[in-house]
């Protein structure tokens, strides 16, 4: 995976709360079976109508957002399913960052595995930055949020926060445990399924 | 101090610790789909990996299969590529497939169980997010993402923050079991905690309201937790569990010796404390409609769609949520329950298609004809379910009442499959999400029990069911 760079960049706000992985990526698009390729297709029925023409009402289809790489949506984001053509979707269309109140679960865990960066603010501190129009500068390293006004820190877990700056591959981390797994097989009274 | 159930279950499968990080929790079991394994098995044949434990491993094709005739080949090319790949991944792999021909292919939280894979006590992991379903056996059982697909593969591990036990409580009993049920109870329960009411939670589900249950009900309890937000369901096992799950296809040779450990073990300490409660009364739940665009916005049948500010209760965000959905879904405020119409109903799902909800729900459609503007079908959960359907010859009540009784597969409750809303379509589900286009671009779902789908297919609107027979 890709260390994760700071960035500077404009905010998309979606002014909506409990967006669901199935607005996301709606699952006509679950098909496909890479990793790649899934950014045209992000927000696919929000974005576009029956005739696959751009909704004009939607914000990322205002080009002034062609560039922004940080989405700011409401409480609960990514909640529903465990998809994770979900993250895919956001990375792929050149999102690094989404600033929430809240997140779900198992999107939250997602993100991680794909170099992105969510991060979960006081519901007034979104608000400010959902008004935003100036470019914040996010610096994960210090923890920082810059705006022209004002800096805002953000929590983060540090294991978290070194898998993303490091673009640490998961699996090899954990091969490093390989003799305490075999251990624990051992001494395991779930038997095997077969 | 004592401990909790998910307490005793994370810390019986801790592989390592350390403060202030997550832990490497072991997994016993690995179900696997078609959908959110492709990208997993790349990942292992880049990185020249192996499979660690294929004999924990079980593989079924159920999210984009059809549910029409299965000897007729797949047209969807994408659907078919992905299935193909699968069964590439699982031969290449060594892994066990219940391919679509085989009479133990299924919706993989419905085989699970039936095949005695899940069992209490163990960790259970799915590329889908239903897999909290198997807590109701006692079970930490979580969904995941492709890249923890693929992280289990590789070492039967994952890493995991360790969520707060939640308790949830349900208090009484229902006056009338077959018209109020199960799905009616864990819609009440997130109509009021909401859908993120259990993020960064395990829910504990305990009291007489669940002990009375059957395992299938414990089931669609422990299903929609995941609607809460919860990372997982739990209901500590018991007799009905072990009878259960006793003389199944997959249940250890050593099952007896298991049970004696899990009857002392497997339940939460008098004096353990969980970090959050929250007590429902059952004595007097209706039926429940959901009338939005996600599990939260439900009510009962016998109210009025609400205004979007008596839903919001003062949240300026949860109102235009509301006024979003009102639009979305075409209904007005004010507007009875039970005066909906509807085209669709769809009766099947993870949540709601295991034999006694076909049972149930044949009790209102027999001897009757679903209303000549509605389309009606009738999805088990898998094949299995459908053969001891047809054996009580559950399918002759469902198909002369003009519904259409089908193969077994996840099927419109996501319509990934052709079995689809078209936009407008107006749907009785007994599925679990009800959020925009779900079963369909331009679909509107309202999740209701297998019984009051049943109900509104006849009528052609919703309807309470207590007014119904159902003995």
């Amino acid at each position: 995976m890709e260390s994760f760079k700071n960035i500077s960049s404009i905010v998309t706000p979606l002014d909506k709360v409990n967006v669901d992985t199935d607005q996301i990526i709606p699952k006509q698009f679950l098909k496909l079976v890479q990793k790649s390729g899934f950014g045209k297709f992000l927000f696919f029925n929000w974005r576009y109508d029956e005739a696959e023409n751009k909704k004009s009402d939607f914000i990322l289809n205002d080009p002034k957002y062609d560039d922004s790489k940080i989405l700011i949506s409401g409480d609960n984001f990514g909640c529903g399913s465990s998809r994770e053509h979900a993250v895919w979707a956001l990375k792929d269309y050149g999102f690094s960052v989404i600033i929430a109140p809240s997140f779900a679960d198992i999107f939250f865990s997602n993100c991680f595995k794909n170099g992105l960066l969510p991060i979960s603010l006081d519901e007034k501190l979104v608000e400010i930055l959902q008004k935003e129009t100036d470019p914040i500068s996010i610096d994960l390293e210090k923890q920082s949020i810059k705006t022209p006004r004002q800096e805002i820190h953000f929590d983060i877990d540090s294991h978290m926060k070194k898998i993303l700056l490091e673009g640490l591959d998961d699996i090899a981390q954990t091969f490093q445990y390989e003799d305490k797994i075999t251990n624990f097989e051992k001494n395991s009274k779930i038997p095997s399924v077969l | 101090m004592g401990k909790t159930l998910f307490e005793k279950i994370w810390e019986s499968h801790v592989v390592v610790e350390k403060p202030n990080n997550p832990s490497l929790i072991y997994i016993d079991r690995h179900l696997i789909h078609e959908v959110t394994s492709p990208q997993a098995f790349d990942g292992l044949r880049m990185n020249n990996r192996k499979v660690r434990r294929p004999d924990l491993t079980i593989a079924t094709m159920d999210h984009n299969v059809p549910t029409n005739d299965r000897s007729l080949p797949i047209l969807d090319q994408t659907s078919a590529i992905q299935i193909q790949t699968l069964e590439k991944n699982c031969k290449d792999f060594g892994i066990t497939l219940f391919d679509i021909n085989s009479p133990n292919q299924g919706i993989v939280h419905v085989i699970g169980p039936q095949l005695g894979i899940t069992l209490p006590g163990s960790t259970i992991v799915c590329g889908d997010s239903h897999t909290s379903t198997h807590g109701a056996f006692g079970a930490l059982a979580l969904g995941i993402g492709t890249s923890d697909v693929e992280h289990v593969l590789a070492s039967q591990t994952i890493w995991l923050e360790k969520p707060k036990p939640f308790e949830i409580k349900i208090k009484g009993k229902r006056k009338n079991p077959h018209a109020v049920t199960a799905k009616d109870i864990v819609l009440s329960i997130i109509k009021n905690i909401g859908t993120g009411g259990g993020t960064g939670t395990v829910i504990e589900y305990r009291g007489e309201g669940i002990e009375d249950l059957s395992m299938e009900q414990r089931m669609t309890i422990c299903n929609m937790s995941i609607e809460a937000g919860a990372r997982a369901g739990l209901i500590a096992p018991d007799e009905k569990t072990f009878d259960y799950l006793r003389g199944r296809k997959y249940t250890p040779k050593n099952y007896e010796s298991l049970v004696e450990e899990w009857r002392e073990y497997l339940k939460t300490d008098n004096d353990a404390t969980f970090e959050k409660q929250f007590t429902l009364h059952i004595d007097d739940i209706a039926p429940q409609v959901s009338w939005g665009t996600n599990p939260g916005m439900t009510c009962d049948v016998t109210e009025s769609v609400p205004f979007p500010d008596e839903f919001a209760h003062g949240d300026p965000n949860q109102e235009k949520g509301a006024e979003k959905a009102l639009n979305y879904m075409n209904l007005k405020p004010g507007t009875p329950i039970e005066d909906i119409k509807i085209d669709r109903v769809f009766i099947g799902s993870c949540t709601n298609a295991r034999l006694e909800d076909l049972i149930e729900a044949s009790k209102v459609v027999r001897g009757q004809k679903i209303s000549p503007s509605v389309r009606a079908m009738v999805v088990p959960g898998s094949q299995m379910v459908k053969k001891q359907a047809e054996e009580m010859g559950l399918d002759k009540i469902f198909i002369d009442a003009n519904f259409e009784w089908r193969e077994a597969g996840c099927s419109m409750c996501l319509g990934m499959n052709p079995d689809i809303l078209s936009p407008g379509e107006r749907c009785a589900s007994t599925s679990n999400r009800n959020f925009e286009g779900r079963q369909g671009t331009g679909g509107r779902t309202h999740l209701v029990s297998p019984v009051m789908a049943a109900a509104a297919a006849i009528k052609g609107h919703f309807v309470d069911v207590r007014k119904m027979d159902l003995n």
